[in-house]
């Protein structure tokens, strides 16, 4: 298997070996799929490292996350304007914590951004609200979102504010026996 | 290996019994062919090594089953370890609300078919947990609910005592039947013992489901209540059958006397006439059916066992149809011309009690860990009986059962689950060893026949097969002052 490939120089493919979970046949598999999602945008060669970002409403098409609620903010927190457009390094980073190769620590991190809807650091109610309202398709009542909001913030909250700061949440889910499994995408 | 069937006494059908060996009801139960075959204990010859090899028999079944007992400790404990380091600490509850807003969604899900009934169960979920806080925070009447508890809990007692009772009873009369000769009663009377075991185990559980009503606990709570009640139940039932057993074993110990006494008799017979008083004489060939028997204690015990077992077996199957699956028709077909709804009201279809076929499991094992030692062949035959099982279960579940109503995490009993087998196990293997330790084999019979006690074989191997110095320093180890602290280290 010599190196027939004529998208990533060497040192590329070795970099993104270094920087995420993957091997050099899923890099090049993912890179595949990055390009079928606008083939007349995204470029066959990469080794002079084109400026190409794709917007959400492309990624978000995928089979992989049309189905969950929060494909929105999941390519949100993996951009890096913030807005959902994503390179293909950001990409293949989404697709890299989410895979079940990453640590605990890190899908943490990076489940804390996407709950967190309007960005501040902190999930407060408001997210917690938006976050089971997507959750449930909003089939609860007004009072029960709110008794369940509200349960949660005085289970996880630590430090007394009324809004989950990352070491609460992380504290939080450290223990939990699901998260690993379920905060998972396989590519 | 060792000598086929006919060859002596003890694996040959005695005269007496050759017309109705084939028959199906002796075999069914177990007499006949069945009984003088590699099945039973008394079948084995107690020659100390067999064949060109030296195959020592009579201590590789004791060391079988002694070994089988240890390595199922060392099983069942080290899953219990293993359960116990992947839970950390068993059923938190501590993060309820926020792992199942964080970590319910499956990221997996791609099908929308799939994403829909996620939906709705995470929402089902929600609404179950917001119910269960609502109900934490009502004020209780604490005097009532107590009273309640108490007057339960009273009830099962009674119960409890009443099926003991009742066991003991049956036994007796059991016994008394066998004395006047079981040909002149009828299956019913043959069987009764096995019957009204089984019968107790269908219904009583039914009945302190209804008590259990009463108590008003948390569904995982009343589980671990009902799952307890049941343990007691059917540890009962065995303790009174086992303690009729020890009466029918010192009953034939007694008869084993008169038989050894008759056998003197019966070899001076055969001699009559024929020499001089101080001549050892040819050995005489007689046919190995023709000679007396002792009356085979541990044969017995290894009958009554399998019969247990395949009577809880027929019972459990026969529930199955009867339970569910004729229920399973009832609902479906009788629907359309019933006046009320079958399918929601009563009956409905039959829910699938995950407590229960777990606790019929472990006490199918509990079972067999008693029988082994004195039915050599019993857990070939639980092998195939777990195989049906396991086909015929699956297809009543997937054809006529609904899952439970109440969903809940009853995941965190796994330990619970394995804790009850640890408790069975020990429960179980101390009736055989009080056997092994305390009461000497029968004297025709087995592969420890002709020993004072069973667990002479081991010294004899000691003193024959190892060499002198091992027999000292053995002796010497064996010494308690030696073994105690040992033991204290060890702990």
């Amino acid at each position: 298997m010599g190196n027939k490939q004529t998208i990533f120089t060497d040192e590329q493919l070795d970099a993104y070996q270094d920087c995420t979970f993957f091997t050099r046949k899923e890099i090049l598999r993912i890179h595949g799929r990055y390009h079928e999602l606008a083939p007349h945008l995204v470029p066959m060669d990469y080794t002079n490292e084109p400026d190409v970002t794709l917007p959400l409403a492309l990624i978000v098409n995928m089979p992989e996350l049309k189905e969950n609620p929060f494909k929105n903010r999941i390519v949100e927190s993996f951009s890096e304007d913030g807005l959902g457009n994503q390179s293909f390094n950001d990409f293949v980073d989404m697709f890299s914590v989410l895979s079940e190769m990453a640590p605990r620590e890190l899908k943490a991190i990076y489940a804390f951004k996407i709950y967190d809807f309007n960005t501040d650091n902190y999930i407060c109610k408001e997210d917690l609200e938006k976050t089971l309202n997507k959750l449930t398709k909003e089939e609860l009542s007004a009072e029960e979102v709110n008794l369940v909001c509200e349960k949660s913030i005085v289970e996880a909250d630590l430090d007394g504010d009324n809004k989950l700061s990352f070491a609460d949440f992380e504290n939080m889910i450290a223990r939990a026996p699901d998260f690993l499994s379920t905060f998972h995408i396989r590519i | 290996m060792g000598k086929p069937y006919g060859s002596m006494p003890r694996k040959k059908v005695p005269r007496g019994e050759e017309g109705s060996a084939m028959d199906f009801a002796i075999l069914w139960d177990f007499g006949g062919y069945a009984q003088y075959s590699v099945l039973f204990y008394g079948y084995y010859n107690s020659q100390r090594a067999i064949g060109w090899l030296k195959f020592r028999m009579p201590l590789s079944y004791f060391l079988v089953g002694v070994g089988t007992v240890a390595y199922s400790y060392m099983v069942v404990i080290r899953t219990m370890a293993r359960n116990a380091n992947e839970e950390g600490g068993g059923d938190d509850t501590s993060f309820n609300f926020s792992w199942k807003i964080f970590t319910s969604w499956d990221y997996l899900i791609g099908n929308p078919e799939t994403a829909d009934n996620k939906f709705a169960s995470i929402t089902t979920s929600f609404k179950e947990s917001i119910v269960e806080e609502q109900e934490s925070h009502k004020d209780e009447n604490i005097h009532l609910t107590r009273f309640l508890r108490v007057l339960a809990n009273f009830l099962v007692l009674c119960c409890l005592a009443g099926s003991g009772y009742l066991i003991y009873f049956v036994v007796r009369r059991s016994q008394k039947f066998a004395l006047e000769g079981l040909e002149s009663y009828g299956w019913w009377e043959r069987n009764e013992v096995n019957m009204v075991m089984s019968l107790l185990g269908m219904f009583c559980p039914m009945l302190f489901d209804v008590i259990s009503a009463l108590e008003n606990y948390h569904p995982r709570i009343a589980l671990q209540w009902q799952l307890g009640r049941i343990f007691a139940l059917f540890l009962g039932n065995l303790y009174t059958f086992i303690i009729a057993l020890m009466d029918e074993i010192n009953l034939k110990r007694e008869e084993e006397e008169v038989v050894k006494f008759n056998m003197t008799i019966w070899e001076a017979s055969l001699y009559n006439g024929t020499l001089a008083a101080n001549v050892t004489a040819a050995p005489i060939t007689v046919d190995p059916a023709d000679v007396p028997r002792g009356p085979c204690w541990e044969t017995m015990v290894g009958q009554e066992f399998v019969r247990l077992i395949v009577s809880d077996t027929m019972t459990t199957y026969i529930t199955l149809l009867i339970g569910d699956f004729l229920r399973a028709i009832f609902v479906r077909f009788l629907n359309y011309c019933w006046c009320w709804d079958l399918e929601y009201g009563f009956p409905s279809y039959s829910e699938f009690d995950v407590s229960g076929n777990v606790l019929g499991l472990i006490f199918n094992q509990g079972m067999i860990w008693m029988g082994a030692f004195y039915a050599p062949c019993l857990p070939a035959l639980n092998v195939l009986r777990l195989h049906v099982s396991m086909y015929l279960q699956c297809w009543a579940v997937m054809s006529c059962n609904v899952p439970q109503e109440r969903v809940f995490k009853a995941s965190g009993s796994n330990n619970f689950y394995m804790a009850m087998l640890l408790v069975i196990l020990f429960l179980s293997t101390l009736p055989a060893i009080y056997t092994i330790v305390s009461i000497p084999p029968s004297f025709d019979c087995g592969p420890f026949s002709g020993k004072n006690r069973m667990f002479d074989v081991i010294q004899e191997t000691l003193q024959s097969d190892f060499p002198t110095w091992f027999g000292k320093v053995f002796s010497y180890a064996s010494n308690p002052g030696l073994i105690l602290p040992f033991i204290l280290l060890m702990v």
